[in-house]
């Protein structure tokens, strides 16, 4: 789930801040949305000439992917949001769904994009992920997922370095549960790496606020999260890949 | 290491000790948990139900003071959250005005006009007010600040000073202000949210009463306007408060009020769950349902899989309950929302342990008994539950050490709940298993039953009588695998109770519905949701009016009998007023006529006590919440009201009168008010079954999106399957519907060792050299070819004896026949089993053939002779015997000629026989096929023979060669035989007449094949060698297969050669293996497969000559191979049957078949497998590896092994079992065929 939750605290930021770069914060997110979006329609070129009987199946799973990573978006979001403006319980629907339209879609396409980096990654070292291959696992992974987002949002630590260190613990232990492959591992790095520079980027430039920045601009806990996003997603693009390669079977 | 051996096997002991115990004793053990369960569920009764709807406590007003910190003694009496100040003390004065008495000359306008304009005068009486030197400036709550979002309510808000909020807010508080407004209403209706509200509203706010109630609106019958005046103070001064009641009663006296004036209401706020908070809350179930789905659906091969689904879901929420109740036994109160951790508890605690419980217990041997299968299993599980527990513990210390205290409770939770579910795991689930597993033993005989009893018996004769009809067969497309075959089994009426259950899906339904049921109640009992909208609507639509039902009763949940005052309070005041509510009864049913001249009147009844329980639950939160104040968690104390009563004159109110107010048109609706009450109802209840609609379609298209038909559990998570020690049968048990029923052929005296089939036909050659032609539909036998025709002089008892003596000699596998010195060719890579492994599925098992006589002797000599002299052995073996008395020999010279020879190891063998007319009968068949009704017949002296399949006459025969024809194809009009000396040889069926189809034969089944040709009896059919490759193969070829125009040898040197079948030319040499060739699979797709002793499977491409890929698939030979279009199936002498994926030579999974099961492969449709085993055929699912089911071919099975397996084009499979061959009918649901 990158960046997912680059803005957790983004109602948290004055609207004078917001309406300000709202201009340079659109200029980014269409950017970046269409760097996703370019970056997924080669993948699917390729495949699609690769192999012309897979690329169904592949806009299939991207498809999955992106539902499964807008509805997150908004669930957690909303999760995030509720700290702040649980007061406003008849604005937070708004404030949901207008001011960061954009985040779902983002959030939807890069979890298509891991979720079908982490399967074509596993083809290609030639090591097939074989632990725990199964949906009641997966969805354990999801629920543990939302677990962590659950925790970062409600739990009230004594201080960040706590709560990060324990997220990062979860993550961990949600890798090795569910995981335990280094192609995951590294994915996952690679994925909390890329959201969160992307994140400190787009605090830099004023289109975020998070209430108590203990890390450059973000939160320290931030990684983690994405971390394990990135983690949980490949869970479920493997589990559609591995679905999808049996289906010829069946016909 | 050795202390961790020791423990391993003490828990393994104490384990099986204990599943002893538990299969032993179920009913007690099942009682005592039960009894568990409920003792340690039963401190929740004590519990308060959860819900978030604020709570309230009520004092008296004379002896209050503030409740402290540390509670004292009288606990029972006040609750927990009765501590400390409260955050504020609401005081309400509740003004009622009227104009009275009313006129006619006036607008509705004025009913509210000049009594909202009072407003000014009273509030500036209350601010005014001053009690030795404490004024309100000093009392009140003091707010400081709005919170930056609510800019459209800073004009009417307070935002410095006092919290003191009244209607005049609308207005600023300034009566100019007022007056200059035009509209009124205007001013009060801009700031109302539009559409659905679910909080308190800005009017009900600022009026602190109901919106209805207010009275302030056009068509305000009663012309009485009442609003409140909310004053919140930060601290409680009695008498301050009793001289401001006192003032403001002096004032403006209320005449016949009775409020009661003696109680405060504390009202407690829990945290508040809004929607937002609803819907990750709704996902984190949806979730946890999925999972419950997913886990539970991976049960199989129990009796009833929704029992033990149940019985696994109910052993984990039980285990939640008992640690919640155990942590509420000792004293740890829950503070975290249940409702919250519940999901990631179960998610924690999961069902893995169950299910891996119910794997291992169910994938022990059956035939042993349900006491020790239970204990085996559970022993069998032990370290791996002893070490996940171990380590979840682990992790669930570490989080307590976090120091949070949230997930210090939540561990604490977890670690009890994680022990309570290991000792229900260990006592209840383990024995509702037993029980399930007895019960499946029980079907298990009664589904046996039958399917022998219903064994065709065997027929004495050669010939199957053709009157007799055929055996019952279901169609061969309309077969479904699970079909209710219950009409049979006389079952127990508990049993056909449990598979109705399973059938409908009971359970699940049930367990469904409930869910829908308690997300209902949530979102009902949610404060901001339906129910106060909905009792509200009731409220206010219900015929007796306010009085008729105390609104405080349906909603909040109040602490009855705690204090009996309070009690007291909620009820209606004990002296009824019956006046007003006659009075207001009157006024409706006069209303229509009396309406100009009734006057307006002032009552003050009890439900005016308490008029801040009309108003909706968020009201002080929301009131707090706007200055950042949260109420989440603390209480307010409301004081008792004050009444003021207003009486104004008509002319006041004309004298306040704004000049537009008298032409003020009146609004489209007379009825719009109710109206809208009814069209928010429908609002609701429209939005909510919208809702619901769209979720199950988003839900189902998501199910269909997310699992397309398979689940992803096709036998990857479990590499490997074990089997039982039962012969081909998956944990022991195979569905107990069985409509395959086999078809037994009998007729042969011995094994059979060839069997060929064009789909119609079928023809099988047994050791004593009789070939019997079948028809493929009905298993009526048409020809019988005997051995003894021609060589009837050598003596008919001597022939039977013969036949005996080879039986005999063959049928001792571990005997000299297989265990000669001629490893070399084939090294023997023999179990311990008695069967003997078949080598090759898919021609004549020549082992005991070859082992006799070829090992030892050079080809060159081969060539020379006339190929397998089996007199020696016949002579050998009489040797053997001679003592016997009863066997009448005549030792014949040549036959002791021969011996002498065989014997002494360097034999020019002449030909032993002169040859005969029609057919060498001494020579043993050692390859045959059968295209039209041609049966060619490879035979072990080199001669090649054609039969006609349907009056068993010889009609042809070719003795080119002399090295023994180890295979043969034949295709279209050619026939490719492989000798033994590696030679390749290519006739050509000619004919001389035209070809003609016979009656009988239907048309060409399977479109792949190309029609063969028929020859009508007519025919004079000559078989001439067209071409002789001599050295093909440096070495025996030993698999010859021929599809689509080419021909692949496959042989001991190590290489696989390509003929083209028109020329026969060699089109390629394929080298890849480092050992002999002993499978290859090649289809009209031209894809080519082959697998060799050293394990590896080669994927060619027959049209380059180059190798797709190469695995290492076997610890052995492979034995077997087929392809499907997707995958290619290979069985080995490791007993593995491996599925790999075809493209990419991937290993998709492999199934562990017990030791000496057949290795004979065939595929059926794209998803259906089957494989020969001991006595029985398996048929597999190739999607999930799973077992669909095992037919057992005869009563016996031990020792016979199936070794050949052919699959029919009608979907019908027949397969070799010792001396007989059985035609199974195979239900293909799986796939149609066209």
């Amino acid at each position: 789930m990158p960046r997912l939750e680059e803005h957790c605290w983004s109602c948290s930021c004055s609207p004078s801040v917001k309406t300000q770069e709202l201009s340079s914060a659109s200029w980014i997110v269409c950017k970046t949305g269409e760097m996703m979006s370019i970056i997924t329609s080669v993948l699917r070129h390729a495949y699609g000439s690769m192999h012309s009987l897979q690329s169904a199946n592949l806009m299939r799973r991207g498809l999955v992917l992106f539902i499964v990573g807008v509805v997150l978006a908004l669930v957690l979001n909303l999760l995030q949001i509720q700290r702040n403006v649980t007061l406003f319980p008849e604005e937070v629907l708004d404030t949901l769904f207008s001011s960061a339209w954009w985040i779902p879609l983002c959030c939807g396409t890069a979890a298509a994009v891991v979720g079908l980096l982490y399967p074509c990654l596993d083809h290609h070292l030639g090591e097939p992920h074989k632990f725990k291959r199964e949906w009641a696992s997966v969805m354990r992974c999801i629920a543990v997922f939302v677990g962590i987002n659950h925790a970062s949002a409600k739990l009230d630590f004594a201080n960040n370095v706590q709560l990060s260190l324990t997220l990062a613990a979860l993550s961990l232990g949600l890798w090795w549960t569910f995981d335990r492959s280094r192609s995951g591992f590294g994915l996952g790095l690679t994925t909390a790496f890329l959201a969160t520079l992307i994140a400190q980027l787009l605090v830099y430039n004023g289109i975020y606020q998070y209430t108590s920045p203990d890390f450059l601009y973000v939160r320290s806990w931030l990684p983690c999260i994405f971390f394990s996003g990135g983690v949980t997603v490949g869970n479920i693009g493997r589990q559609l890949a591995m679905g999808s390669t049996e289906k010829p079977h069946n016909d | 290491m050795m202390v961790r051996e020791r423990l391993r096997q003490n828990i393994s002991a104490a384990f099986y000790r204990h599943g002893l115990l538990c299969a032993s004793y179920p009913v007690p053990i099942i009682l005592f948990t039960s009894a568990s369960i409920l003792t340690c569920c039963y401190p929740l009764l004590k519990l308060p139900l959860p819900g978030t709807g604020p709570v309230e406590f009520t004092t008296g007003v004379r002896d209050y003071s503030i409740p402290s910190h540390e509670s004292p003694g009288d606990l029972s009496e006040r609750p927990d959250w009765y501590q400390g100040p409260p955050v504020a003390y609401i005081q309400q004065v509740l003004v009622k005005a009227a104009v009275s008495p009313w006129d006619n000359s006036l607008v509705p306008v004025d009913v509210f006009r000049s009594p909202l304009g009072r407003v000014f005068s009273v509030l500036e009486e209350i601010r005014n007010h001053v009690y030795t030197d404490r004024s309100l400036e000093a009392l009140c709550l003091q707010v400081t600040d709005l919170l930056p979002g609510l800019r459209r309510m800073q004009a009417v808000l307070p935002e410095h000073g006092c919290l003191l909020v009244s209607p005049g807010n609308y207005w600023q508080n300034r009566r100019d202000l007022f007056d200059a407004d035009p509209d009124l209403l205007k001013t009060v209706h801009q700031h109302e949210p539009k559409g659905l509200h679910t909080s308190a509203t800005l009017k009900d706010l600022l009026f602190g009463v109901p919106g209805k109630q207010t009275g302030v609106s056009l068509y305000n019958k009663k012309r009485v306007v009442t609003y409140t005046i909310t004053i919140a103070l930060s601290s409680y001064d009695a008498r301050f408060v009793a001289s401001l009641r006192a003032r403001l009663k002096q004032l403006h006296p209320s005449a016949n009020c009775t409020l009661r004036e003696d109680h405060m209401v504390h009202v407690h706020f829990k945290e508040e769950i809004g929607i937002a908070e609803l819907i990750p809350l709704v996902t984190t179930y949806i979730i946890l349902f999925a999972y419950i789905y997913f886990s539970t659906r991976k049960i199989d091969m129990v009796k009833s899989k929704w029992g033990l689904a149940l019985a696994a879901v109910v052993t984990v929420l039980s285990s939640l309950l008992m640690s919640v109740g155990l942590c509420t036994l000792f004293g740890l109160t829950p503070t975290l929302n249940g409702g919250e951790i519940f999901p990631y508890l179960v998610v924690v605690i999961g069902l893995e342990n169950v299910l891996v419980l119910t794997k291992s217990v169910v994938s022990t041997p059956v035939d042993l008994e349900v006491k020790l299968r239970i204990a085996q299993g559970l022993s069998n599980e032990s370290w791996s539950i002893m070490k996940n527990m171990a380590t979840e513990l682990c992790i669930i210390l570490i989080g307590y050490f976090t120091f949070v205290p949230a997930i210090q409770e939540f561990c604490l939770f977890a670690v009890v709940g994680l022990v309570s579910d290991f000792f229900l795991q260990m006592f209840f689930f383990t024995t509702v298993l037993s029980i399930d597993i007895r019960r499946m033993e029980l079907a298990d005989l009664n589904r046996r039953l039958p399917a022998e009893a219903g064994m065709p018996p065997p027929k004495p004769g050669p010939l199957r009588p053709r009157e007799t009809p055929p055996p019952p067969r279901p169609s061969p497309h309309t077969i479904t695998l699970q079909a209710p075959a219950f009409r049979n089994l006389r079952l127990p009426k508990r049993l056909r109770v449990v598979y109705f259950l399973a059938r409908t899906r009971l359970a699940q339904r049930i367990i469904m519905v409930g869910t829908v049921i308690w997300i209902g109640i949530l979102v009902y009992t949610d404060p901001a949701g339906l129910r106060t909208l909905l009792a509200a609507q009731v409220s206010e639509q219900s015929p007796l009016g306010e009085a008729g039902l105390p609104p405080h009763l349906g909603v909040a949940p109040v602490f009855p009998g705690r204090d009996p005052t309070s009690t007291l309070s909620v009820l209606p005041a004990p002296e009824p007023t019956p006046l007003p509510e006659n009075q207001s009864q009157g006024h409706r049913a006069a209303r229509p006529e009396v309406v100009p001249v009734s006057s307006p009147q002032i009552t003050w009844g009890p439900e005016d006590e308490e008029l801040w329980r009309r108003l909706s639950f968020r009201h002080w939160p929301a009131l707090f919440s706007y200055y950042n104040i949260t109420l989440a968690k603390r209480y307010i104390s409301i004081l008792p009201v004050i009444p003021v009563t207003l009486h104004l004159s008509p002319q006041e109110a004309i004298d306040t009168r704004h000049p537009q107010d008298t032409h003020h048109a009146p609004p489209p609706s007379i009825k719009t008010s109710d109206l809208q009450a009814d069209l928010t109802l429908y609002k609701v209840a429209a939005l909510g079954l919208f809702a619901g609609v769209v979720l199950v379609l988003l839900l189902f298209c998501l199910y269909r999106v997310l699992c397309p038909r398979n689940y992803g559990q096709n036998g990857v998570p479990h590499g490997r399957r074990r089997r039982g020690d039962l012969p081909c049968d998956e944990y022991g048990y195979s569905p107990p519907i069985s409509e395959i029923s086999p078809l037994l052929l009998r007729g042969h005296s011995m094994d059979i060792e060839c069997l060929a089939s064009d789909g119609m036909l079928l023809a099988s050659c047994c050791l004593a050299r009789q070939i019997r032609v079948w028809d493929a539909q009905t298993g009526d036998c048409l020809t019988v070819i005997p051995n003894n025709g021609p060589r009837a002089s050598w003596g008919q008892t001597f022939g039977n004896q013969e036949e005996d003596l080879l039986g005999a000699d063959f049928r001792e596998p571990g005997g000299g026949a297989v265990g000669r010195p001629d490893v070399d060719i084939f090294p023997i890579r023999r179990r311990t089993t008695p069967a003997r492994p078949a080598l090759f599925g898919d021609q004549p098992d020549l082992t005991p053939l070859i082992d006799t006589n070829f090992g030892s002797l050079p080809p060159s000599q081969t060539l020379s002779s006339s190929g397998f002299d089996f007199g020696g052995l016949v002579e050998k073996a009489y040797q053997e015997h001679e003592t016997s008395p009863t066997l009448a020999f005549p030792p014949s010279p040549p036959a002791s000629q021969q011996r002498r020879r065989s014997l002494g190891d360097q034999p020019v063998l002449p030909p032993e026989l002169p040859p005969q007319n029609n057919g060498d009968w001494d020579s043993s068949v050692w390859a045959m096929e059968l295209r039209g009704n041609l049966i060619a017949t490879g035979r072990s002296s080199g001669k090649l023979e054609l039969w006609d399949a349907v009056e068993g006459s010889l009609r042809c025969s070719n003795e080119d060669g002399v090295s023994g024809i180890t295979a043969l194809a034949f295709l279209n009009n050619r026939i490719v035989a492989a000798r033994l000396n590696g030679s390749l040889d290519f006739f050509t069926v000619e004919i001389t007449k035209p070809l003609g189809l016979l009656q009988y034969r239907g048309p060409p089944g399977r479109g792949s094949l190309p029609p063969s040709p028929c020859y009508s009896s007519e025919d004079v059919i000559s078989c001439q060698l067209t071409r002789s490759v001599q050295c093909a193969h440096q070495k025996q070829i030993t698999v010859l297969k021929a599809a689509a125009g080419r021909v692949v040898t496959g042989s001991q040197d190590h290489t696989v050669r390509v003929y083209r079948l028109e020329d026969s030319c060699c089109l390629f040499t394929l080298q890849g293996h480092s050992g002999g060739i002993t499978a290859i699979y090649i289809d009209q797709t031209m894809v080519l497969a082959s697998g060799g002793q050293d394990g590896t499977i080669c994927v060619w491409d027959v049209l380059t000559g180059s190798r797709v890929s190469h695995v290492y698939g076997h610890r052995g030979d492979v034995t077997s191979l087929v392809c499907t279009t997707s995958c290619i199936i290979s069985s080995g002498l490791d007993d593995l049957i491996c599925i790999w994926d075809r493209s990419t030579g991937i290993k998709l999974y492999s199934i562990q078949q017990e030791v000496g099961c057949g290795a004979s492969l065939g595929v059926i449709s794209e998803s259906l497998l089957v494989t020969g085993g001991q006595g029985c055929v398996s048929f597999w699912d190739l999607n999930y590896g799973d077992l669909l089911q095992t037919v057992y071919l005869g009563q016996s099975s031990e020792g016979q092994s199936v070794r050949q397996l052919l699959v029919l084009d009608n979907a019908a499979i027949v397969c070799d079992f010792g001396n007989e061959l059985s035609l199974v009918y195979v239900p293909s649901v799986l796939e149609k065929l066209d």
